[in-house]
């Protein structure tokens, strides 16, 4: 990304915090992501960037601070802010809900519905396109995620990768400003996580906006346009993919990435 | 001395014998109609964790779970008029027993059948920007109801053999009219072997029928 004009911000976050009880999760962090910019989060298990992301689509309830995603600006007070006071609600939450796509780890495609079934349920449901009108769009991009022939399939006659795949393409189907990938690969075969990647590195060559949570320290550093590092619910560093992920000047960071030099180092996926 | 069996006293009753499985047949289609739409109303309701909800209608369901359905049906044919100071007919008082006996079970079975579904099919379906009433309606309740039929059959059939304690009250089921008949023929060998096997007849098939169900759910 060249340009940083305000205009081009898609998602800003700031000071955002999101505390359970006396836990707190996310302590205060800030982000902004560019239109068509690929942001990767990184950190160690229960480091709060999961929660982070789905603050984002307000799947969690932040405790304080300012999110802006598109035109729309909510904020939640400095802290001790009234928990939720600021929460949308009802409609108007789903609508903000509907411009962001989410997929998650474990999948969660709707079993009752076929492949098709599933990609059409936004369109349908929630954008009440006509039937006919949605098999198209579902139809297309179950064909750009190689799943042409598994239209009729449902999700427990898929493996985890076809799974994954039908629901970023149930994600796309609303045509979202945003997608947000919360550690898609992590509850796949590790002969399956490619498949899932490269769907993903298509939809970033396309342009599309993406929050990227992962462990997949080669798809941060080839698809990354700014890496994220959290640790205990803050941001620790930040910055180009390669230079974090190869030259980290935090020491948090550097014993993190410790762990993953190998796959950083190592092919070009 | 062996006791000499005659059913043919049975038959000649034919008519008598109809009009009571037709009042027991009744009750249990009622009284499970009537339990069902109170624990939809009510499974839906606990739903919403608001407290001065929720708190009443639990406080209803284990009232009625955990006292005995004939304690119920008794307290509601003698009780309950004086208590509301108004006439109700005996067949209105006892169903009513009834039928809230069926509703706190149905409630239970409604809710537990929404609350199994997976968490992550709700998130699922939030994250793609559906409102609550989208969500329940296409992706939860679809999912939910196939689970709660097999234990509402269930409780369906256990309800149909509670009409018998209606006996008690005077409805004139099929109990109540095999002790009408037990009282014109002194042949209650004979009787009550007959009601036992009426209820067999009805329950048995249904039985069966409900097993298979509860197997094609868990496919």
């Amino acid at each position: 990304m060249t340009s940083n004009g305000a205009a081009d911000v898609m998602v800003r976050v700031e000071g955002l915090r999101k505390s359970y009880g006396t836990v707190e999760a996310v302590r205060g962090v800030s982000l902004d992501v560019h239109r068509g910019q690929v942001v990767v989060v990184i950190g160690p298990s229960g480091c709060g960037k999961s929660t982070f992301l789905r603050c984002i689509n307000l799947l969690e309830t932040p405790s304080a601070g300012t999110l802006r995603v598109g035109d729309r600006t909510i904020d939640f007070g400095t802290p001790p802010a009234d928990k939720g006071h600021a929460m949308p609600r009802g409609r108007d939450l789903a609508r903000f809900r509907a411009r962001i796509g989410m997929v998650f780890q474990q999948f969660d495609l709707f079993p009752h519905m076929t492949a098709l079934g599933n990609v059409m349920s936004g369109p349908v449901i929630v954008k009440k396109v006509r039937e006919a009108e949605a098999e198209t769009i579902a139809r297309n991009l179950l064909a750009k995620v190689g799943l042409a022939n598994f239209t009729a399939r449902f999700p427990r006659e898929l493996s985890g990768g076809q799974q994954q795949r039908v629901a970023i393409a149930r994600a796309m189907a609303m045509e979202p400003e945003l997608m947000l990938f919360d550690e898609v690969t992590s509850a796949l075969d590790p002969e399956l996580v490619g498949e899932v990647l490269d769907v993903m590195k298509e939809l970033a060559l396309e342009g599309t906006t993406m929050i990227v949570v992962t462990h997949e320290m080669a798809f941060a550093r080839d698809v990354a346009d700014h890496v994220v590092v959290m640790d205990q619910g803050q941001v620790v560093e930040q910055g180009v993919a390669a230079e974090v992920l190869l030259q980290p000047k935090n020491a948090r960071t550097v014993s993190f990435l410790s762990r993953f030099h190998s796959t950083i180092g190592e092919r070009k996926a | 001395m062996a006791y000499k069996w005659d059913f043919g006293l049975i038959f000649s009753y034919a008519n008598f014998w109809a009009k009571g499985l037709g009042i027991t047949l009744a009750y249990s289609v009622g009284t499970v109609l009537g339990g069902l739409i109170i624990g939809v109303i009510c499974g839906m309701l606990l739903l919403y964790k608001r407290k001065w909800l929720t708190l009443p209608i639990h406080f209803y369901v284990e009232l009625f779970r955990c006292t005995p359905l004939l304690v119920q049906i008794v307290w509601f044919y003698y009780a309950l008029p004086i208590v509301l100071s108004v006439e109700l007919p005996a067949w209105l008082a006892a169903g009513l027993g009834l039928t809230l006996y069926m509703g706190a079970f149905a409630t239970e079975i409604f809710r537990g059948g929404i609350i199994s579904i997976d968490k992550g099919q709700w998130q699922a379906a939030r994250a793609l920007g559906m409102t609550n009433g989208e969500m329940m309606r296409n992706i939860i309740l679809p999912q939910a109801i196939k689970r709660m039929v097999p234990p509402f059959v269930n409780q369906s059939i256990i309800q149909l053999k509670n009409t018998s304690l209606l006996y008690v009250v005077a409805v004139p089921d099929l109990m109540y009219t095999g002790s009408i008949v037990v009282s014109d023929t002194f042949r209650p060998l004979e009787v009550y072997t007959s009601v036992a096997a009426m209820y067999f007849a009805i329950l048995y098939p249904l039985t069966l029928w409900a097993k298979r169900m509860e197997a094609k759910v868990d496919q």
